[in-house]
């Protein structure tokens, strides 16, 4: 920008364009994203080659690579996308709603939310959609909009914001309650089921096919749709609710939007790959460190970025005790969880 | 102007505030004083319109505070709380530009204006030297005065001229946590605003001395009702102190500082 002065340090002159800053973070995560998404497919047991599986001059009935490519492995590396670009967003919606940087959907006990309507679901064999959104989606969204509920009356209660410890031990209780619950349901079921619903427990993204995609990205679309209204009111909500809404910010219909977008968020991506932990805190830090704190760059830039981060968790999932395949959500958490502490040391 | 007329605050049924007026003429420095508990930011929170009085009314240029919409009355009245403390780090020039916001469309991003703006306000308050630190690392006096940057920006309309319309500028026990130095500072800073367009100033403190040096006129409050209000010679008097603080003071003008100055002799019993 012409306007500064010289010596202010290079941050300075890209802090005064948001606009640029924005192109330049969309631009490096959509390429991440990209290429995460071209080329993780082609990693597994049978090696397969880009060029082949874009090779027009075979028809795809005889193209093995790329029945390979978009049959067996695109839908798993999509679902890992969408998933990560899920909960990273929400993670950051999280952390500048509650004013607080270790909010998540999973530190939280949103996802456990999520996942006790899922097994609620499977278990008892619901199949009542609405509106061509299935059961599982909609007991999803209402799992971890009912553990919003309960953290967000928290946060209100105490008008001055939860307090770390507040926060944590909350995420921690709903974490137990909604385990315990759906310990309980497992218990009920035979054995086939529970073992199913442990390995879903876990993370994992072994998405065989395009329809549980197709499901949940209108249900993320809608939650991104909402998020695009919301990063200039987070910005100001940084400074406490009374402080945003003396600058001009309609608090109440700020909290209620972010909240509800971000529980349709975490429930669309819980029913579609499981509890996976940790790519709220971890992402949004990440984007944080490179582009500021500006929320019209770190909103969008996490989105991206979260889907490319777990692409390539789940590209280890699946390569590193190959032919065993790992749930994602074990990557996730043994780079998250020591990121955490590491955070909650450094950080207050 | 700025007025709250027989206004009456209640929290959970608790009375807090009974039957209060107060008057904010343009181009003034009004204080809100008395002791903790007296309802000084409570009053102040209804004057800013985050909070709808119980009984009463509080206006802006004639109209109802709590029926102009937020992002109007933002760009008119602009609050600098007593402390602020940021969840997440951003730069001196950020937070400031964050006080266009009112300003701007939903998806509309600061332009130059902004930015003149912003630094103008920095100026104004001696802090351009900071824009581009981190908020975090500043420190309270620093603080204060970019939060009074970020206020200034909210209020005006277009970089050339400083206030072309009645605006307000409330700051809740500006002083507190301040030294001296910065005490004097901020009361420079808030004289030289007062001096500088049709800019009203309204200042809770329970710090006599610093109400003293910077108002104009005060409003004692003493358990949710007014004592006493007025120009300040005529309203700070000894027995005035002595009623509302419950403090023996003595109260005279001092020649040098050029303004009345409180010693607080003894407690009342």
């Amino acid at each position: 920008m012409a306007g500064a002065p010289a010596g202010s340090e290079a941050r300075l002159s890209a802090l005064v364009s948001v606009r640029r800053r924005q192109i330049v973070a969309l631009g490096l995560g959509g390429s991440a994203l990209a290429t995460a998404v071209l080329l993780a497919p082609l990693v597994g047991s049978t090696s397969i080659s880009l060029g082949r599986v874009f090779d027009s001059t075979v028809p795809f009935a005889d193209n093995l690579d790329a029945q390979i490519f978009f049959i067996a492995r695109l839908p798993r590396v999509l679902s890992a996308s969408l998933v990560g670009a899920a909960l990273a967003a929400s993670g950051v919606v999280f952390q500048a709603l509650l004013r607080n940087p270790l909010a998540d959907p999973f530190t939280l006990g949103i996802s456990s939310g999520a996942a006790l309507g899922v097994i609620l679901t499977l278990t008892f064999g619901l199949s009542l959609g609405l509106a061509g959104v299935p059961a599982v989606s909609m007991a999803s969204f209402a799992g971890s909009a009912g553990a919003v509920a309960i953290v967000y009356s928290l946060a209100t209660v105490r008008r001055r914001g939860l307090s770390s410890n507040v926060l944590l031990l909350a995420g921690v209780t709903l974490n137990a309650f909604f385990s315990a619950l759906i310990l309980f349901v497992q218990y009920l079921s035979d054995f086939a089921e529970t073992f199913r619903t442990v390995r879903w427990l876990m993370g994992n993204l072994d998405v065989a096919s395009y329809t549980p995609i197709v499901v949940a990205a209108p249900l993320v679309g809608l939650a991104f749709f909402a998020f695009a209204w919301l990063p200039r009111a987070l910005n100001l909500l940084t400074f406490g609710a009374e402080s945003a809404a003396t600058r001009g910010i309609d608090v109440l219909r700020i909290e209620r939007l972010a909240f509800f977008s971000a529980s349709l968020a975490t429930g669309a991506s819980v029913a579609l790959g499981g509890p996976v932990g940790f790519v709220g805190i971890i992402v949004p830090h990440f984007v944080r460190l490179l582009a500021g704190t500006d929320h019209r760059v770190v909103l969008p830039a996490s989105a991206l970025v979260g889907g490319a981060f777990l692409i390539i968790c789940d590209l280890g999932a699946r390569t590193l005790l190959a032919p065993q395949e790992l749930p994602v959500g074990i990557i996730t958490a043994v780079l998250g969880g020591p990121f955490f502490l590491w955070l909650l040391v450094t950080k207050r | 102007m700025l007025e709250a007329a027989d206004v009456s605050f209640a929290y959970n049924g608790l009375a807090v505030l009974r039957d209060v007026s107060v008057h904010v003429p343009s181009q003034a420095i009004v204080g809100i004083l008395g002791p903790n508990g007296s309802g000084k930011t409570t009053l102040l929170r209804l004057l800013a319109g985050t909070l709808a009085p119980g009984a009463g009314s509080v206006r802006l240029a004639g109209a109802e505070v709590r029926h102009i919409p937020r992002r109007e009355l933002a760009r008119r009245i602009a609050v600098v709380p007593q402390e602020t403390h940021l969840a997440f780090d951003f730069t001196v020039l950020e937070v400031v530009l964050m006080g266009r916001y009112p300003h701007l469309s939903a998806f509309q991003v600061e332009g130059p204006a902004d930015v003149t703006i912003a630094r103008d306000a920095l100026a104004a308050t001696g802090t351009a030297a900071l824009e581009g630190r981190s908020f975090a690392s500043l420190s309270g006096g620093e603080k204060q005065r970019v939060i009074i940057a970020s206020a200034l920006a909210q209020l005006r309309t277009s970089p050339n001229v400083a206030f072309d319309e009645f605006r307000v500028l409330l700051l809740d026990e500006p002083t507190t946590s301040l030294d001296l130095a910065y005490q004097l500072e901020i009361a420079s800073i808030l004289r030289r605003l007062h001096d500088s367009g049709p800019l009203a100033i309204v200042i809770t403190t329970h710090d006599l001395n610093f109400a003293a040096s910077v108002a104009d006129s005060i409003v004692l409050l003493r358990d949710g009702r007014v004592h006493a209000s007025g120009p300040m010679l005529d309203v700070l008097t000894a027995d005035a102190v002595e009623t509302v603080f419950g403090v023996r003071a003595d109260v005279r003008f001092h020649d040098r500082a050029g303004h009345l100055n409180v010693i607080p002799l003894a407690r009342v019993q």
